[in-house]
């Protein structure tokens, strides 16, 4: 932990940078194959759907006196037509036919309750009209809509509308991976479910906005020197934000970890682990799409305006005459690099000045930090 | 970025302190529930939602139809005499939904009662048979009597009714049944209501085709066409009948009452009071009946295309008022007046959904989500203390007023507004832990950010803040704009949800301005705190960075002191800060501790 604790200095003052921005193909071809196999399973297997949507009947009974097959066969010999039985924990097992009238209802719980050596009254019970899981669908759809004109009014006011549709993309693809994995596994969709993928709207934007107001800060007057680009400058926000990033995500995870762990191992199922599943997922997508999806993309946006364009051409023609001395420095200190680097050489760029050996220099070093990133990879000057 | 000007962190500790104070006694006040109501899927109990649509399906259901819909359906709920019962409406207009909620033991059928308001009309009899061909009609189905209510002396005399007892079971005897299968109906189709606009031929083989024994022909539910000839089964399946098209409507009784009769004759009955309309009808058809044989001096009064009762007339009712009298019991009375007046509502009631939970059942969800959210509190509070130490003893201490604040509103809101606590709530009390917690993270990595710019930690303290803050704001927005419109668009369990997850982002929120920031700020005036130890979670030399010439010569002098006089040492609340947090989480100290002088 104290070795991540330096770390995140040595990420906040630029010494270590992961050049995210600058790799965005990467990490875009990354979330396209996700999605892909995502909308695969979507649109192939299709989302497993529990009853509260399609309508139908389920029944949990206590399992203690009785069998799988002994359940099922009460249930057929009560009327139900190809009843799904399944156990639930060692505790429960559950019982879902199609739609059934109030007496079939009463008649298969006597046949349950009877056959499991228990009370009518300890049988849960829970009967959905068709209809009624089509009113839930609209309604959560009419809510999600509402929330994204919302959301996008709110971001555009408080941000600007590059980083509301930033927002939105990062959003739609954590949404879009979490019901892919649901539609892949065949996890059944219960209006917990949709709950817990709303709450993930919350979370992600949550994370996003953390970053973006980094961004925000460090972009604030940028075209009035010519030292970084606005990708230079997203790109150590997001690398400043980082170990923020994932320790809200730790944070946020926990608890839900535990509803999950508590809810699957416990309980079974029910409304605990339909919505802690959906609500890890999310989260975990959230706290990638802030950081790989939503940052490149504002950046892609944002160099699209004329004084960016400006911008960047006024910073690359300061660094071909920066480069030469980098060079220099670099190679003396090569070796400082690969201890820095730790590991990570595939995605990190390092130069050696504000490495932690170098103490002699620090604390007066660091004021000057934040406006000169002396860490951008090399390969990216290139390009831009 | 100037810290804000002078912060009484003190003044605004002790407001916090004096609301909580005040919030917990009124939670805790002796002598009233001192837990949040627990929804049925905690106590146990059944749910049923009721979706109500106006009778031709056209138009919306108004508000005014919904809320008469409510006042019936709560009359029946409490008729099932479960105390704490509630109805309630979710929605308006098209998607408009009433929950009743019945807590306790597993009630089945249930829906069934509530759903039974609908349709009534009232239709002169022409044929009626025992279900069972050839059969008698069942003591209990002999048919009451009406008789005008206004004229008290002319009620039916106990000689009266029995006679006519007598004349109506020969009437049903005197029905030849004739079990010739009908060759254009097959009795298999036969399910009531069966309605034709003209008393003919197929409606007769229906008649005879019908079997009212069997279940799916006494279900109801399906309301009948008012102006066409009906074939049906009475409620409890006794009897068929042949009807003829309604003569008064539902609407036009404007109300029915459980009575005893005056004279103290007999059982219980039913006086109806009709409007003008209904009143004409009455008398009109009254007149033309009252002398033909029995059935047909009989009236059915059919709700949702099931016979609940058929009376025969004892004389002509001209008043408008009139009583039906028979054996009734009580409740029976009661009941047949509750179907007389309030079946005359005009929507249909679908059940939409029925839940059903033993309490069994709800004290192991309830279990099971209280044992989650300690989990995770525990979880949260290690993570934290591990890697912020002091300032994430803050966090932990702020995340225990948040959770006794909430508790203590939940508490509050249960007794005055009603609110329940259901799983889904809980899961959201749960959620908010990560979300709460979150906001102090991004608050400490604010400050941590500002020490490794070199700044001291007393600076680094307020100028984090002045950045974290429009964050957290921002963040928690959006957090609470997802809970409104979740609370105000959602039904069902989404909204109590979203109600949890809003009052304790606002709760989140208030916290973090009123208990850790001025607590923050508390710590950051402590010398032992901006000495920066590695206790700190902000030491400058874990962070990456030399500490100023400053805190070295704090740290100096402080270390000069210590060697001196080891009696003089400060006794105030630095050391018991720093105790705590030793005694929190001593192993990852240490090993951080040594840690941290490797990277220096």
């Amino acid at each position: 932990m104290a070795k991540q604790g330096s770390l995140a200095s040595r990420l906040y003052r630029g010494d270590i940078s992961y050049d995210i921005v600058g790799n965005r193909k990467r990490w875009y071809v990354l979330s396209g194959v996700i999605l892909l196999l995502a909308l695969v399973g979507l649109f192939g297997r299709g989302l497993n759907l529990g009853i509260e949507f399609e309508g139908g009947a389920e029944f949990q009974v206590p399992s203690a006196n009785c069998s799988v097959e002994q359940v099922r066969d009460a249930a057929t010999g009560a009327g139900a037509s190809n009843p799904i039985v399944t156990e639930l924990g060692d505790t429960r097992i559950r019982v879902q036919t199609e739609e059934l009238s109030s007496e079939q209802s009463q008649q298969l719980v006597q046949a349950l309750a009877t056959t499991c050596d228990t009370t009518a009254a300890e049988v849960k019970i829970q009967l959905v009209g068709s209809t009624w899981g089509g009113e839930i669908t609209n309604k959560a759809l009419q809510g999600l809509v509402i929330f994204l004109i919302a959301v996008t009014l709110f971001l555009t006011l408080y941000f600007e509308w590059r980083m509301a549709a930033a927002a939105l993309v990062a959003l739609a693809h954590d949404v879009i991976i979490t019901i892919g994995i649901y539609a892949l596994v065949g996890f059944e969709v219960t209006p917990a479910t949709v709950i817990g993928l709303l709450t993930i709207l919350g979370f992600s934007l949550y994370d996003t906005v953390v970053v973006f107001d980094k961004v925000k800060e460090n972009t604030r007057g940028i075209t009035a020197q010519s030292k970084m680009t606005y990708s230079d400058a997203a790109n150590l926000a997001v690398n400043q934000t980082i170990v923020r990033s994932i320790n809200t995500s730790i944070v946020a995870l926990l608890p839900v970890g535990a509803i999950l762990f508590v809810g699957a191992g416990l309980l079974g199922a029910g409304t605990l682990k339909d919505l802690a599943l959906a609500l890890f997922i999310g989260t975990a997508a959230g706290t990638y799409s802030s950081i790989f999806v939503a940052t490149p993309f504002l950046c892609q946006l944002k160099e699209r305006e004329p004084q960016m364009k400006a911008l960047a051409s006024r910073v690359a023609t300061r660094r071909s005459g920066l480069d030469r001395k980098a060079a220099e420095r670099a190679g003396k200190l090569a070796a400082a690099d690969s201890v820095a680097s730790d590991g990570e050489s595939a995605s990190v760029a390092t130069t050696s000045t504000g490495s932690q050996p170098d103490t002699t220099t620090g604390a007066r070093k660091e004021r000057s930090h934040r406006n000169q990133p002396k860490n951008q990879s090399r390969s990216k000057r290139g390009k831009s | 970025m100037a810290a804000p000007t002078k912060i009484r962190p003190w003044r605004t500790l002790i407001l916090l302190f004096v609301i909580t104070a005040g919030l917990t006694v009124w939670a805790f006040w002796p002598g009233q529930a001192n837990t949040p109501r627990l929804g049925l899927d905690l106590q146990g109990g059944t749910q049923v939602t009721l979706v109500p649509k106006t009778v031709d399906g056209g138009d919306p259901v108004t508000a005014d139809q919904l809320s008469q819909a409510v006042e019936i359906i709560r009359q029946r709920v409490d008729g099932v005499g479960v105390a704490e019962s509630e109805v309630t409406t979710q929605g308006s207009g098209g998607s408009a939904a009433i929950v009743v909620s019945v807590p306790g033991e597993n009630r089945q059928g249930l829906e069934q009662q509530l759903a039974q308001t609908a349709l009534l009309d009232f239709r002169p009899v022409v044929l009626q048979e025992a279900s069972i061909p050839g059969g008698l009609l069942p003591d209990e189905a002999t048919d009451p009597e009406v008789s005008p209510a206004t004229e008290p002396e002319a009620q039916a005399t106990p000689e009266a009714t029995k006679k006519s007892k007598k004349a109506k079971k020969g009437s049903a005897v005197s029905f030849e049944p004739t079990p010739t299968p009908s060759p254009t109906t097959d009795p298999s189709e036969v399910r009531p209501p069966i309605q034709s606009p003209t008393n003919n031929s197929f409606l007769q083989q229906a008649f005879q085709a019908l079997d009212c024994s069997k279940p799916e022909n006494i279900q109801g539910g399906t309301p009948d066409k008012v102006d066409e000839w009906l074939v049906t089964c009475s409620s409890d399946g006794s009897a068929k009948y042949l009807l003829e098209p309604a003569f008064i409507r539902g609407t036009q009784v404007t109300d029915a009452q459980a009575q005893l009769p005056e004279q103290g004759a007999g059982g219980w009955q039913v006086n109806l009071t009709f409007d003008t309309e209904g009143a004409k009808a009455l008398a009109d058809v009254s007149t033309r009946i009252v002398n033909l044989p029995p059935p047909q001096n009989q009236f059915g009064i059919v709700l949702d295309g099931l016979v609940q009762s058929s009376p025969f007339f004892q004389e002509p009712i001209l008043g408008g008022t009139a009583s039906i009298s028979g054996n009734f019991t009580n409740t029976e009375a009661k009941d047949l007046a509750n179907v007389l007046k309030f079946g005359a509502l005009p929507v249909n009631l679908t059940v939409a959904e029925v839940t059903s939970v033993s309490p069994t059942l709800g004290a192991d969800q309830l279990r099971a989500g209280l044992l989650a959210g300690g989990l995770g509190l525990l979880l949260v509070a290690v993570y934290l203390l591990f890697y912020y130490r002091v300032l994430g003893l803050v966090a932990v201490t702020s995340l225990l007023v948040a959770a006794l604040l909430t508790y203590d509103v939940f508490v509050i809101l249960s007794r005055t507004v009603g609110l329940a606590l259901t799983l889904a709530g809980v899961a959201g009390a749960i959620v908010a832990i990560g979300i709460t917690a979150d906001s102090f993270v991004v608050y400490f990595e604010r400050i941590r950010d500002d020490v490794r710019e070199g700044k001291s930690l007393r600076v680094a303290c307020e100028t984090g803040w002045s950045k974290a803050r429009n964050t957290l704001l921002a963040a928690d927005f959006v957090s609470l704009l997802a809970a409104a419109i979740l609370y105000f668009i959602s039904i069902g369990n989404v909204r109590g949800f979203a109600f949890v997850l809003g009052l304790t982002t606002i709760l989140d929120v208030a916290v973090a301005f009123m208990f850790t920031r001025p607590l923050v700020a508390i710590l950051a005036r402590n010398q032992w705190f901006t000495r920066g130890g590695p206790l700190t979670g902000v030491s400058p030399e874990r962070l990456g960075v030399e500490p100023g010439r400053e805190l070295l010569e704090a740290r100096a002098t402080h270390a000069k002191k210590k060697q001196m006089k080891n009696k003089d040492e400060p006794p105030d609340e630095e050391e018991k800060v720093g105790v705590s947090a030793g005694a929190e989480d001593s192993t990852p100290t240490s090993r951080a501790t040594s840690k941290d002088g490797d990277d220096a």
